[in-house]
């Protein structure tokens, strides 16, 4: 079976006249249905593995393939593509557009895509919302809901197509202790659920617990992976 | 709606300021150049048709443009011999042969000759000397030539042969000598001649140099004045089509010889000031929109300085960087376009406003007020280039901001 996401030596060194090494030679698979921490001291380069493996990044060395096909070929617009419609995204900062609702920042992926119709999309929305115990606040502006809201509303948009995989990168940096248990347990019930793909990089030890798999990076290299016993 | 239309209001109704004022930048721009537009051509356009109304097309001259080849110079052409102190011959003026040549061009049927004799004169009226030229006419030809009649504010044409020496003065004139209807005074030749001439006409064409400083009389008395019987000194042509004016001045100017002018080139001063007018019009109406432009670079790059994040998280999501900088060049077309809408109402307005304004001017033509002149092509031009320079002025920031790298963004909100 072709794995979901696998990487060959990925290196990504920024240039400039004191090259930065972010990542060195990562040797990574991930099968559907994980659930992945990515952990590590600040600095380490887990964010940058994570942007990688996001294919926001483009590595200096090395190849990420997204279901067995190469990536390194494609340019930007391609990539582009492969993330609105196989990837999700989730950051320590929320990101919402401010000037739109709840509903229409859930909507925003899927009117990028264009593969379903007005009412259909507004129809999918409301259904994630709603899953994910929003369906109060969805004509409201995020500025008007709470952070934790504004982060399930974020995970509700990484959804809104349908993604491979979930990509977070310190979805609870900016959360309170409960708040960041609720993203997780988000988290936990799409892979169990739904078996969704999920990888997240988090440097609470607490969260990434209880995640089935951890990565841990040091000075931009994995060193040692454990899965966890079973879930 | 689509969604970057939808993302770019978003992003100028947050800036409702800056918007409305790089809007304003381009409408004035627009309504300024629309404006200044109709009252320059109105000028400009009031002008050509009024010296086509009044002005014969054509003007056939008792001159050449260089004087005609000595007979010594034919016989030793091409250097064999230098010849020092050649001085063309004086020739009697006047056109030679008149009557044939005027025959000939009246029985062509796209125009229509009249024989003048034109001259300096000195009017004398009580303590009054002022100097005048006098064109002597023959009213029935000069009907077909000119709007002389029509242009009549006092007196009648045919009241030049009802009289015993009549004599008909341009408004500007009359004005000058203190003479009016009915009024006889002396006209003085440099031939010497002196006529008791009785004014019968006053006329105003609008044409400062004509009604400031000519007079009609008939070609008769004007021969007799002039001491020079039976002489015309230049064939006055309409023409069916004026815009043959040019063509047709050069074939006769071919034929005869006689240095032929079309109105075109008799008031080439005139029309190449308009010219010059005109780009004085295009660069100060093309620096409001300059500036206009710089208003719209200006918001477009706050705009994208202040959505950074915005894009950044919509690159994240899969919009491409086409996406991006549509977003932003739409902002800024969306702007050139409000500010064309409002331009053009501005500049109707100002054009309407400027033609309720009433007051005596005398340039080259004399009004009542400003001339102004209605042309869409005002209104296509000064859209056209408002939206052209908005697309430019947007299209700068929103490529770089279709380049801006999303993990730059994200790391740095981070």
């Amino acid at each position: 079976m072709t794995p979901l996401l696998e990487t060959h030596c990925v290196t990504r060194i920024l240039p400039g006249p004191l090259p930065v090494t972010l990542v060195r030679d990562i040797n990574l698979t991930v099968q559907p249905g994980e659930f992945i921490a990515i952990t590590g001291p600040s600095g380490s380069g887990k964010s940058s593995l994570l942007y990688l493996l996001g294919l926001l990044d483009v590595p200096t060395g090395g190849s990420v393939y997204l279901e067995g096909r190469d990536t390194s070929k494609l340019s930007r617009s391609e990539l582009a593509a492969l993330r609105l419609k196989k990837l999700g995204f989730v950051f320590q900062f929320h990101f919402l557009l401010p000037e739109f609702s709840v509903l229409e920042n859930v909507m925003l992926p899927m009117r990028k895509l264009g593969a379903r119709s007005e009412p259909q999309m507004r129809a999918r929305a409301t259904e994630i919302l709603d899953e994910l115990g929003l369906s109060p606040e969805i004509k409201r502006r995020p500025d008007q809901i709470s952070g934790g809201q504004r982060q399930r509303v974020a995970i509700a948009r990484a959804l809104a197509n349908d993604p491979l995989i979930i990509l977070a990168d310190e979805p609870t940096g900016n959360l309170d202790t409960k708040s960041g248990h609720i993203v997780f347990d988000i988290f936990r019930r799409l892979v169990e659920d739904n078996r969704q793909t999920v990888i997240t990089v988090t440097h609470d030890t607490q969260l990434s617990a209880l995640t089935q798999r951890q990565i841990h990076l040091v000075d931009g290299s994995i060193v040692g992976a454990e899965y966890a016993a079973s879930v | 709606m689509w969604l970057p239309v939808e993302i770019a209001l978003t992003h100028l109704r947050n800036r409702k300021r800056q918007t409305l004022v790089s809007v304003l930048g381009v409408a004035m721009g627009v309504g300024f150049f629309i404006a200044m537009a109709a009252l320059m051509q109105g000028f400009h356009v009031y002008f050509i048709s009024k010296v086509i109304d009044v002005w014969p097309h054509v003007t056939i001259k008792d001159e050449y443009r260089s004087a005609p080849p000595q007979p010594v110079q034919r016989l030793f052409g091409d250097g064999v011999v230098t010849l020092y102190g050649l001085k063309p011959r004086e020739e009697l003026r006047g056109i030679k042969d008149a009557d044939t040549v005027l025959a000939e061009l009246n029985r062509r049927t796209d125009l229509a000759a009249a024989p003048t004799l034109r001259g300096q004169v000195f009017l004398r009226y009580g303590s009054k000397d002022v100097s005048a030229t006098l064109v002597g006419i023959e009213p029935p030809h000069e009907r077909r030539v000119s709007h002389l009649e029509n242009d009549l504010i006092a007196g009648s044409l045919n009241a030049l042969h009802t009289a015993a020496n009549g004599i008909i003065l341009g408004d500007g004139v009359a004005k000058k000598i203190g003479a009016e209807l009915n009024d006889t005074l002396s006209v003085i030749s440099p031939a010497g001649v002196i006529l008791k001439m009785k004014v019968v006409g006053i006329f105003r064409t609008g044409i400062t140099p004509i009604d400031n400083f000519e007079s009609y009389a008939l070609l008769k008395k004007a021969q007799i004045l002039q001491d020079r019987p039976n002489v015309i000194n230049q064939i006055r042509i309409r023409l069916n089509d004026v815009n043959q004016a040019r063509s047709i001045a050069s074939s006769i100017e071919a034929r005869l010889d006689y240095r032929t002018e079309s109105w075109e080139e008799t008031y080439e001063n005139i029309l190449g000031i308009f010219v010059i007018q005109n780009g004085i019009m295009y660069s100060t109406v093309g620096a409001i929109l300059i500036v206009a432009a710089f208003g719209i670079f200006n918001i477009i790059s706050t705009v994208i300085h202040e959505k950074t994040r915005d894009i950044g998280i919509l690159k994240s999501i899969g919009f491409e960087e086409r996406d991006i900088r549509r977003i932003f060049l739409i902002e800024g077309l969306l702007v050139g376009l409000i500010g064309t809408l409002l331009g053009w109402a501005l500049g109707y307005g100002l054009t309407r406003l400027l033609g309720t304004i009433r007051f005596h001017i005398e340039g080259f033509v004399t009004a009542q007020g400003f001339i102004l002149y209605y042309s869409i092509t005002h209104y296509l031009i000064a859209g056209g280039f408002a939206i052209l320079s908005a697309a430019f002025a947007a299209w700068l920031p929103a490529r770089k901001a279709a380049h801006l790298n999303p993990v730059d963004i994200i790391r740095g909100a981070a």
